[in-house]
């Protein structure tokens, strides 16, 4: 049970059920969530890296580098969309379109 | 002493300072006070000046053989070098003087003669030009500058005849001057041309060392010698080109003098003196027998011309007939002489007629009287109580032209006389040479005392007119008076005294070279013939200046001998004579309509058929084809490759914007199925 290739896994899964809530969610702090689960699946797999692989310490020092990562990209992030939200009255994704020819 | 460098700075100096009034005046001279007529003048003494000086050093050396050259490459194209330069010897320096003494007079003279004229400035600007381009052709070294120069003259000529072309007859005659001094001019090229291919060089005395070593000869020689004695029959206006010169008198009197007695006319002259070396013996008997007959027909024609001007233009033509023909019986130091001595008298003649002209243009003037003409001796009469001066000048001026012991004319005519009499003594098959010399002496003497006793003796044949007339004033006699002083025979003989003696400084100074044609008779053994024949010819020319003085004398002073009646008696020869033999009226008929005629089928086929059909047809398949290519490039290639192109790509990038949504989930869904396809293809 305590392998790489399960960490490996539960990260996988992690990182597609983060890259499906990105891709299909409408609302934008939804989005950003996906957006945080994929940050971790990639956490997971530093410090899987770290224990079984040959990474070590540096596995530990990646994962706080994008914790706090993730938090100055959500307080970003969560301005942005607030600013959206200011701007167009909604979070919803698809009808923030400008960028549209 | 004056060294060569000297002498080439004062002949820049002759050459240029007129070329500087001409600028000046052309340009500026309505502006200047004036009218600029002094920058002229003060341009001209100090060319006269300059030329003098040349003359008093050629006399303190004494050096019959002083020559000197200076030039420079004007253009080279390797084998192919035309140089500019001058030649001064002692024939130069003396036509240096002539050329500048000459054209003094006429600007003095003109200072009153042309007051008042509209184009005064211009008047003066054209005569620097002309002074310009003549001494331009007395310095050249080279046959190439020569006929630069030439043209030269021949423009200037043209411009100051046609100076008042308001008058119809006045452009018409400058027109007419032009295109046959253009006729000469042509043969004149030829055999320039002709030098040059044979002998690879265009200086003069290159061009004598060619012909001594034969690299021409025989009758390309002859060719060249006549095509170039071409030129001297137009210019010197010889037949059959005679026909300009009277008509050149529409021109301003002071004019005629400057350019149509002294020295334009003499460039032709001075032209067969300084390339004599080179003439074939051929092309010498075709010189003297052109010469020779102009000098008798000329005159023959100035019997019965009523017209003062007409008379001594005719005059002119015969005298330069002469010495033409001089040059031809390869005497051509007389020719020389007698082209400075007949400058003198000559232009003082005309001088004078200008005075008379002058005179009576302002009494007619008074009397509102427009229909009078100025210049018919028939209007004219007794003025001698009037005009004093003028008569006495002109007197002593005709004394001179009809070969009167003393006078300067007897000296240079006898010389072409006796060697025309010397050359026949020779070659006695050519005995009409000297009968044309002797002939035309008698009746020069006799149309010259005819104008004489027309003008100035008798009674006033319009006593209205007569009674305006006064003399001219001083800037006018002055000439007059200086010219008719250099007719007497004291500077041309000194430092002899004998009036009648064929020799003098002129005759040691300037000496006659050889021939440098094989073959042809040496200066020697035609001064031989020529001082054989001398005493001979004065007694001749003595015995028929003598007749026509005293025919003269009976039909026109003492009216024993009525001109009427010998000119009925006469008849036909009267009339040829009066009508000038019909040349213009021939020349017209025979080659101006019939060259019209011929210019007018050139242009017809030119105009109406080759242009037309052939230019206009090339114009128009060329429209026709340009609408057809058009039409391929603008409907064919434009519309379907071109713009095609450009309708390929818009609805290309049309469809393709599609894909931008704008929705960034989209985006990232593109990305993920990129990085999907890109990992299948790695593992695979």
């Amino acid at each position: 049970m305590d392998s790489l290739t399960n960490y490996l896994f539960v990260s996988v899964v992690l990182f597609a059920l983060g890259l499906y809530g990105v891709i299909t969610r409408r609302n934008g702090v939804a989005v950003l969530m996906g957006v945080e689960l994929i940050l971790n699946s990639a956490n997971i797999n530093f410090l899987a890296f770290a224990r079984f692989g040959g990474m070590n310490m540096a596995g530990h020092v990646f994962a706080l580098f994008v914790i706090v990562l993730a938090a100055a990209e959500a307080a970003v992030a969560l301005a942005i969309i607030i600013n959206i939200f200011n701007n167009f009255h909604t979070i919803n994704v698809d009808d923030v379109s400008e960028l549209k020819q | 002493m004056i060294t060569g460098n000297i002498i080439t700075d004062f002949s820049l100096l002759i050459l240029f300072l007129p070329l500087v009034a001409f600028t000046v005046n052309i340009f500026f001279g309505k502006r200047l006070p004036r009218q600029g007529d002094w920058v002229s003048i003060g341009a001209i003494l100090i060319t006269l000046i300059l030329s003098l000086s040349m003359l008093l050093n050629m006399f303190m050396n004494w050096d019959p053989d002083f020559s000197h050259e200076a030039k420079f490459i004007w253009m080279d194209l390797g084998a192919f070098k035309i140089e500019l330069g001058f030649w001064v010897d002692n024939i130069t320096i003396v036509m240096l003087v002539v050329v500048s003494l000459i054209s003094s007079m006429t600007h003095i003279f003109s200072l009153e003669y042309m007051k008042g004229d509209i184009r005064y400035s211009r008047y003066y600007a054209y005569l620097g030009l002309f002074t310009f381009s003549m001494n331009g052709i007395v310095l050249a070294n080279n046959l190439i500058s020569l006929y630069i120069f030439w043209e030269l003259v021949g423009v200037s000529s043209y411009l100051l005849i046609a100076h008042w072309f308001e008058k119809p007859s006045a452009a018409a005659a400058g027109k007419k001057a032009f295109l046959t001094n253009r006729v000469g001019d042509i043969g004149f090229f030829i055999g320039i041309m002709l030098m040059f291919t044979a002998i690879g060089s265009f200086n003069i005395q290159e061009v004598f060392t060619g012909v001594s070593q034969g690299l021409i000869g025989g009758s390309l020689l002859t060719l060249a010698g006549v095509g170039l004695f071409m030129g001297a029959v137009g210019k010197s206006s010889q037949f059959p080109l005679h026909i300009w010169l009277p008509d050149a008198m529409e021109g301003p009197t002071p004019v005629s003098a400057l350019m149509h007695a002294a020295t334009m006319v003499a460039a032709g002259v001075y032209l067969t003196v300084r390339l004599f070396p080179l003439f074939s013996p051929d092309a010498l008997l075709v010189i003297a027998y052109v010469g020779g007959f102009t000098a008798l027909f000329a005159a023959s024609i100035a019997i019965t011309q009523n017209d003062i001007k007409k008379v001594l233009a005719y005059s002119t033509v015969s005298q330069l007939g002469y010495m033409i023909l001089a040059v031809g019986v390869g005497n051509y130091i007389a020719a020389f002489f007698h082209l400075l001595t007949h400058a003198m008298f000559k232009a003082c003649l005309f001088y004078g007629s200008g005075s008379v002209i002058h005179a009576m243009h302002h009494s007619l003037h008074e009397l509102d009287d427009h229909d009078t003409d100025p210049q018919d001796m028939r209007n004219m009469g007794g003025f001698k109580s009037k005009m004093p001066i003028t008569y006495l000048t002109m007197t002593i001026a005709t004394l001179a032209i009809s070969g009167v012991p003393f006078f300067s004319g007897f000296l240079s005519k006898d010389a072409i006389l006796a060697g025309s009499l010397g050359f026949a003594q020779h070659y006695p098959q050519h005995f009409l040479l000297p009968v044309f010399g002797f002939g035309a002496a008698a009746i020069t003497a006799f149309y010259m005392f005819r104008l004489i006793f027309m003008t100035f003796h008798g009674e006033a044949k319009m006593p209205k007119v007569f009674k305006g007339i006064h003399e001219s004033p001083r800037v006018m006699t002055f000439p007059l008076m200086l010219l008719s002083g250099l007719s007497i025979f004291i500077f041309y003989t000194l430092p002899y005294l004998n009036p009648l003696s064929d020799h003098g400084w002129f005759t040691e100074l300037i000496r006659a070279g050889d021939s440098v044609v094989p073959g042809n008779p040496t200066a020697h053994e035609i001064g031989e013939g020529v001082h054989h024949a001398h005493y001979t010819a004065m007694a001749l020319s003595l015995l028929v200046a003598g007749l026509g003085i005293g025919l003269s004398y009976l039909m026109y002073l003492k009216k024993k001998l009525s001109a009427e009646v010998w000119a009925n008696k006469m008849g036909l020869l009267y009339k040829l004579s009066y009508n000038k033999y019909y040349f213009d009226e021939n020349y017209d008929r025979f080659l101006y309509q019939p060259l019209l005629k011929l210019s007018r089928a050139v242009a017809y086929v030119d105009w109406d058929l080759y242009d037309k059909y052939f230019i206009n047809g090339f114009g128009r398949v060329t429209k026709w084809l340009s609408f057809l290519t058009g039409r391929i490039d603008y409907d064919g290639l434009d519309q379907s490759i071109v713009d095609g192109i450009g309708r390929a790509t818009q609805g290309f990038g049309k469809q393709l914007k599609q894909v931008q949504t704008g929705r960034l989930q989209n985006y990232m869904l593109f990305a993920l199925v990129g990085v999907i396809i890109i990992l299948v293809i790695q593992t695979i």
